[in-house]
């Protein structure tokens, strides 16, 4: 209860004009008021918002104080009816999530549930499938479609011709769409 | 957010003017309740108090003792809620005396009915006592209101419903002299009317008066 002493002794001193003890009352009620708001119900930035609105009260009712009395039954009192008050203009205020067909309408961008172990089972097929194929085809799917490298690239790296790169390409896209159609089904 | 805090921690203080600190309720309760005695004294040296002859009957004695008390415990209460930080159950102190208040009228009222007397006075008796009654309360209204917002009423509809009660009690105490003891139906009613209309003004513009930033 030294806390209480404190505070309502600046109090009084501010009611005499004190400004020094005022101010380091005020400081002193910050934590106080927050806590006192959150345990309200009051959440996040709006917490602050409380803070403010009990100090500029706090200011216009000063008179009000009893120095004879204790500070703190004063001071919660008013904290916590503008925190009820608070509490009720966010209440008014409509929130979208509470909007049904808000809810309803909005996709989750999120991946589907299951999407994770289907894109796994996907290119385990699809790494059977080429590793499957014949030497210069797999090579061909390996360098120009999945690692997107260029012709010249693919050529230079498998000493093979452009023109026998594309020719193995595209067998090897038609033999994959085959082999890959058929376990599909 | 802290800088916040600490922009208008340093407004406040730099705004700051020495304020004395208000009496207790008690006392101020005690000052409005003087107040109103004032306008009765000067009220019963315009009107010649009327229908004095004889006792009056005793429940007639026994609501306007409720009426009293009934203005006595509504200011107080209403100024103890005007504090915060005072227990809000100080609202309920007027009940009783209210209750003593509208349950000897209403007895009153009853025998009236039972074994009526000779009705010596006419309607313009009714007229009048509403035209004191609004007299009274508009004044007294203003006043407690006044007083109120000086405090830091933290229900200013609760507030404003005590002083009203305050109000419409001690307006109806101010009327007992000039009043005929016989509380004839219609009387009870204009009175149970311009009660619930002046605790109405009250709450609703008294609320708004009351209520602060």
């Amino acid at each position: 209860m030294a806390l209480e002493g404190e505070l309502a002794a600046m109090m009084a001193a501010a009611q005499r004009g004190d400004a020094a003890a005022y101010r380091a009352l005020l400081k002193a009620c910050l934590p106080v008021v927050a806590g006192i708001a959150r345990a309200q119900g009051v959440r996040g930035e709006a917490v602050d918002d409380v803070v403010q609105d009990t100090l500029m009260t706090v200011h216009a009712a000063r008179a009000s104080y009893d120095p004879a009395r204790p500070f703190l039954p004063w001071l919660g009192a008013i904290t916590r009816r503008r925190a009820i008050d608070r509490l009720r203009r966010a209440g008014r205020r409509p929130v979208e999530v509470h909007d049904p067909l808000a809810f309803e309408a909005e996709a989750d961008p999120g991946p589907a549930p299951g999407a994770h172990l289907e894109t796994r089972e996907r290119g385990a097929a699809l790494a059977r499938a080429v590793a499957a194929l014949p030497e210069g085809q797999r090579q061909a799917v390996e360098h120009l479609g999945l690692r997107e490298l260029s012709l010249e690239e693919t050529a230079a790296l498998t000493g093979r011709t452009k023109g026998a790169l594309k020719v193995n390409l595209h067998r090897a896209i038609k033999a994959l769409r085959a082999s890959l159609t058929r376990e599909g089904e | 957010m802290a800088a916040r805090h600490e922009q208008l921690v340093e407004d406040l203080a730099g705004r700051l003017a020495p304020v004395r600190p208000l009496p207790r309720p008690g006392l101020r309760a005690a000052a409005w309740l003087g107040a109103a005695l004032l306008l009765g004294a000067v009220l019963a040296m315009r009107f010649a108090a009327v229908g004095m002859e004889g006792q009056a009957p005793a429940d007639f004695q026994l609501a306007m003792v409720g009426a009293l008390l009934t203005a006595i415990a509504a200011a107080y209460a209403a100024f103890v809620t005007s504090v915060p930080g005072r227990p809000v159950g100080w609202a309920l102190l007027p009940l009783p005396p209210a209750a003593l208040w509208l349950g000897a009228s209403g007895l009153g009222c009853l025998r009236a009915w039972v074994s009526p007397i000779p009705d010596l006075h006419g309607e313009h008796e009714a007229v009048g006592c509403l035209g004191f009654l609004v007299c009274v309360s508009i004044p007294l209204s203003l006043l407690i209101v006044a007083m109120l917002r000086r405090a830091c009423p933290l229900r200013p509809n609760l507030t404003a419903a005590l002083a009203g009660l305050a109000v419409a009690a001690a307006a109806a105490t101010l009327l007992a002299p000039f009043h005929p003891h016989d509380t004839a139906l219609v009387d009870i009613f204009t009175h149970a009317v311009v009660v619930a209309g002046v605790i109405g003004v009250n709450v609703l513009a008294g609320g708004r008066l009351l209520t602060r930033g």
